[in-house]
């Protein structure tokens, strides 16, 4: 598997660390109710085709949101946070 | 007696090679495989067949042989399960037959051969089912030992292996007509070319068979284009490199056996392992010829018809006379080319009716072979036709129950073949490997003028894919005979007819397995062991998938194929973990004092990849204990010295600094003055605790935190995402600066005194407060001190340059030696933190909250931080909680364990008494007992009450008083002082 990183260009997955699932971007306000804490932190869909997950990048410190098919495999994208 | 052709073969007969096979000594020449050279010297018995024993010989002349496994010995090292087809010959190469005694010609365990009846398939799964106990004990040991094939030597594999990346923009597998006329076309085109190709010797059947190409025989115009491609900078030639497995995003694992073909491979590896990542790849792996299954077929001396060819056109090797049986168009062309060279085929036998009679060898058209005979080679061949039964005798029965394209790696990725009615065989789709296209007689166009066009025309259509020019490359001329094949897979004779020679499966097994109801093909692969030896069924797996289909009457296509999984033949776990012995398995980070601190003879242990001193022995001390508790008392009494550079230190700059810290940190950094430090606690999203440090403000706009050495690398990485992903606007900057200080703490009464005696400007206890950092003057450098402590004692640590940390280290010690004091090791270090109740990883293990260590009063209720949310949800606080507290046992001689678990009193050990846990334990000589830290069920309000420490593992149940976990100077005044 190779991720695009925009900063390195196309790498191998071994330089990347997976975090989770894009969810982690949307954090709730701080008083927020319990429930939207809870789906931040603990629902999780799991498809079966396009996904966007978390990887980070080891050598350059980015984070990317990283779009790929969890059928296929196929690596769709990969965009920094910033 | 030698069974060569003289003048034939693509052997070097200026070079005689020597070797020896079970003690015998032969001789060979240079591009001989084992095989080929053992068949020449008259020898075709090889080996045993793993579960009945039964004599093998040579089947195929390539790397999908199932029988001929042999041990290949290196002095008192050996290679198990090398296949002799593939292995070159080398002078001196020693080789044995495996799964056999006490010899080859007779093996005792070949009497399993007379219970086969008792041993069909799941004769294992019936029979030993009970008692059942036995199975570990008795039958599973009795059945290793009795089956099997090749055995290790028992010794370390010191072996040289190597791994290695390449990347192109077309990988060509295969290097017969298909591909290296895909890989001319592509490199004319000016594309970086990799033309991987598993045999030593590039040209695949066309060194084989020989057919004319452009007028020439088939070997010339080989020679013509690999001189070509070598000339081209752009085009990377890899013989010997089998590709073992397609991975995703044109990701290859290639296997090249670098040095095992040589006798003295110098600085070469046994073999090397290669990532290759391509752009594009282009599969033109071949065809794989596959059996007939008829009864006793697995006599020394039974061939592919293909393997003949070779033996005979590339290696010399006299067949004697022989007997071709074929359903194929292709079987009748060998037995053609074999009497053309002047082999004596003395029977052409093929089950249709409508075969040609009009030959030069006899042919039973409608024919079909019943039996064999010869003890441990064939003597004749029992043929049945519309005259009757002939017994023809023959020292070598060719078989050719059709071709299957070698469609493997294009399965790798999941994706199913289909199956082709027109050849009787399956055929890839389209698509199933991105990137990869599929030449040649991979995708079934057999003969030689369909792969040569076919090769180019799908390099073309790659080109134009990558965007390349296509050059224009003339197709030279060659045999474009048609290929006609009535399926034909199994003589249903009596007796046993083998599928898998390799493991032993037979005609009856297949169709037991379908009456028993193993009648998916992954079942009976399963129940039967079909295709599960190290060739993986190369060769007989469609025959067997067929009888299954014929057995549950489900036709093939519907039956279709197990999966295909990577390897594609067998890559030893050496070459796959190159690099990764010893000190290779990870890198090393070492301390600035690391030489001298091996110099003064400390154990070092591994603190993730760093490697820290245990102790620092002195002369006397026998154990470590001795050395740690003299460690422990010297920083209490005088000063200790240790390396800390191994923590984490986060630099953290800019306007929006002390903001973004205080988002992370539970705890307010931006009211920190400059020149102060403070503790901090980081906690995950998810309210658990993280990791603690400290926080030192160097300037308004310029901090630097520390982290436990374990978590540097996790929580640069969180800091990275909190600020790339809620904060990304904010001004700051940060960057990790582990490598670049070198860290020293200086504890006990002494520490200001030493530390004195490397700065320029002297401090005093009250202008440097507790928790004050400034920049100074270490010894003519630039440095920064931090009164900080991690011990209990007046302390401070001193940073300087990297590339000055050995030699303060070393003045440091020498001075503090000179005061009573001393280098201390981890060892001293876990029990001063232990007396002082400081936690580390082993208290925050993941799984505690903030106030399970008693800090909630650190989550400042003022700002929002990472983590405070889900910190403050039901069950993470509360007197249900297992909390921090100290034990101390009632006997303070009386051992702890850490990993122990707290009961009552007088409860008994099980899950639901369960009260707590150890994290953490030591024997204290400061207070002269041993000490631990753990987590209690509502702990904290459990001070003087005695729980039981129970260790099941040790049979080890003290009693322990539960106490403050801050043991030693619980006000702090030593800090201060």
């Amino acid at each position: 598997m190779r991720i695009s990183c925009p900063c390195c260009g196309t790498r191998d997955r071994r330089e990347f660390t997976y975090y989770g699932a894009a969810d982690y971007l949307s954090r709730p306000a701080p008083d927020a109710a319990a429930s939207a804490w809870d789906d931040y932190l603990h629902l999780r869909d799991n498809p079966a085709g396009e996904t966007r997950d978390l990887w980070y990048h080891d050598p350059c410190g980015s984070w990317l949101v990283v779009t790929r098919d969890t059928v296929s495999h196929a690596v769709l994208g990969a965009e920094g946070l910033t | 007696m030698s069974h060569r052709i003289p003048g034939k073969g693509l052997i070097d007969r200026s070079r005689p090679l020597r070797f020896s096979f079970d003690g015998r000594r032969y001789e060979g020449f240079q591009g001989d495989t084992l095989a080929s050279a053992l068949l020449a010297n008259g020898v075709r018995l090889v080996g045993r067949s793993f579960k009945y024993h039964r004599p093998r010989g040579v089947l195929t002349a390539g790397p999908e042989e199932p029988n001929a496994l042999v041990e290949v010995l290196e002095g008192k090292q050996k290679t198990p399960n090398v296949r002799a087809t593939v292995q070159e010959l080398y002078n001196g190469l020693e080789a044995q037959s495996q799964n056999r005694w006490p010899n080859l010609r007779f093996d005792v365990m070949a009497v399993n051969d007379r219970f086969a009846p008792f041993l069909s398939a799941g004769f294992y799964y019936k029979t030993f089912m009970w008692p059942r106990g036995f199975w570990e004990r008795v039958y599973e040991p009795a059945i290793r030992r009795a089956a099997g094939l090749g055995a290790l030597s028992g010794l370390n594999d010191d072996g040289g292996y190597e791994k290695a990346h390449a990347f192109c923009d077309l990988l060509v597998i295969g290097a017969g007509p298909a591909g290296l006329m895909a890989a001319l076309v592509a490199g004319r085109a000016g594309a970086d070319v990799i033309l991987a190709d598993e045999d030593a010797r590039m040209g695949g059947r066309l060194l084989a068979d020989q057919p004319e190409v452009g007028g020439a025989p088939g070997p010339h115009w080989v020679a013509d284009v690999l001189a070509e491609l070598g000339a081209l900078p752009n085009v990377h030639l890899m013989a010997r490199t089998t590709v073992t497995g397609a991975y995703d995003g044109g990701t290859f694992g290639a296997l090249e056996r670098s040095g095992l073909h040589l006798a003295d491979p110098g600085e070469l590896p046994r073999e090397c392992f290669w990532r290759i990542v391509a752009k594009r790849t282009i599969l033109a792996a071949g065809a794989l010829e596959r059996p007939i299954a008829h009864p006793a077929n697995d006599r020394p001396g039974v061939m592919m018809a293909s393997a003949v060819q070779s033996y005979v056109a590339r290696y010399g090797v006299d067949p004697g006379r022989v007997v071709v049986f074929g359903n194929n168009d292709r079987a009748l062309q060998a037995a053609r080319d074999l009497t053309a060279q002047g082999v004596r085929v003395v029977g052409y036998v093929d089950p249709r009716d409508d075969v040609s009679v009009l030959e030069e060898f006899p042919v039973y058209p409608g024919g079909q072979v019943v039996d064999t005979r010869g003890r441990l080679g064939l003597r004749d061949v029992a043929v049945r036709h519309a005259g009757g039964v002939s017994i023809l005798t023959a020292e070598t029965l060719a078989l050719s129950g059709g071709w299957n394209p070698s469609l493997h790696l294009a399965c790798h990725l999941g994706g199913r073949p289909e199956w082709d009615e027109r050849i009787a065989a399956f055929v890839p789709r389209a698509g199933m490997v991105p990137g990869m296209s599929v030449a040649g007689a991979a995708r079934g166009r057999f003969s030689t003028a369909a792969c040569l066009a076919d090769g180019r025309a799908v390099a073309g259509a790659v080109l134009t894919d990558l965007g390349l020019a296509v050059p224009d490359v003339a197709l030279p001329g060659a045999e474009d005979r048609p290929y006609a094949i009535a399926p034909f897979w199994a003589v249903d004779a009596g007796g046993r007819a083998w599928l898998d020679f390799a493991n032993d499966v037979t005609l009856k097994d297949v169709q037991q397995a379908a009456r028993e109801g193993f009648s998916s093909v992954e079942h009976m692969k399963r129940y039967t062991t079909q295709g599960m030896a190290p060739d993986q069924g190369k060769s007989s797996n469609v025959a067997a998938l067929a009888v299954l289909a014929d057995a549950t009457g489900q036709g093939i296509a519907a039956t279709g194929t197990t999966t295909f999984r990577p390897p594609y033949s067998p890559v030893s776990i050496g070459a796959m973990g190159a690099g990764g012995r010893g000190m290779g398995f990870a890198p090393r980070r070492l301390m600035t004092s690391d030489s001298q601190t091996r110099a003064m003879g400390a154990p070092m242990i591994e603190a993730g990849l760093w490697y820290r001193p245990s102790y620092f022995p002195r002369a006397g001390e026998t154990t470590w204990r001795q050395a740690c508790d003299r460690e422990v008392s010297m920083v209490r009494g005088a000063v200790g010295v240790c390396d800390v550079s191994t923590l984490g230190k986060i630099d953290v700059q800019g306007l929006d600094a002390a903001r973004f810290l205080d988002f992370v940190y539970t705890n307010r950094m931006s009211s920190l003055k400059p020149g102060r430090v403070r503790y901090g606690l980081m906690l995950r999203e998810d309210g658990h605790v993280m990791d603690d440090g400290t926080c030192a403000r160097l300037a308004e706009d310029h901090f630097v935190i520390t982290t436990t050495t374990a978590a540097a690398g996790p929580v640069m990485r969180h800091l990275d995402f909190v600020q790339q992903a809620f904060c990304s606007d904010w001004a700051l900057r940060f960057t990790s600066v582990t490598e670049q200080w070198a860290q020293f703490a200086l504890a006990g009464p002494k520490a200001r005194d030493l530390l004195n005696k490397t700065l320029e400007a002297p401090v005093n206890a009250n202008e440097f407060p507790f928790m004050s950092c400034g920049p100074a003057r270490v010894l003519g450098v630039d440095g920064r001190i931090f009164r900080i402590s991690f011990s209990g004692e007046l302390g401070y640590e001193i940073a300087v340059p990297a590339r000055f940390g050995a030699a303060l280290f070393e003045r440091l010690v020498r001075e503090a030696e000179a005061m009573g004091g001393g280098a201390y090791g981890m060892e001293a270090l876990n029990v001063l933190r232990l007396e002082k109740g400081f936690i580390t990883h082993a208290e925050i293990h993941g799984r505690v909250t903030a106030f399970d260590i008693g800090m909630q009063g650190m989550v400042s209720a003022k700002k929002d931080c990472i983590g405070k949310a889900a910190s403050q949800r039901a069950g993470l606080a509360g007197p249900e909680r297992e909390q921090l507290v100290g034990l101390m046992p009632v006997d303070p001689q009386a051992e702890l364990s850490a990993g122990a678990h707290l009961y009552n009193e007088n409860d008994p050990a099980t899950r639901v008494n369960n009260q707590g846990y150890v994290t953490s334990v030591g024997y204290s000589p400061t207070l002269k007992s041993w000490l631990a830290l753990g987590f209690l069920k509502d702990g904290r309000a459990r001070h003087g009450e005695i729980v039981r420490l129970d260790d099941g593992l040790r049979g080890r149940r003290v009693a322990c008083r539960v106490v403050h976990p801050v043991f030693h100077d619980p006000q702090g005044e030593k800090l201060r002082d």
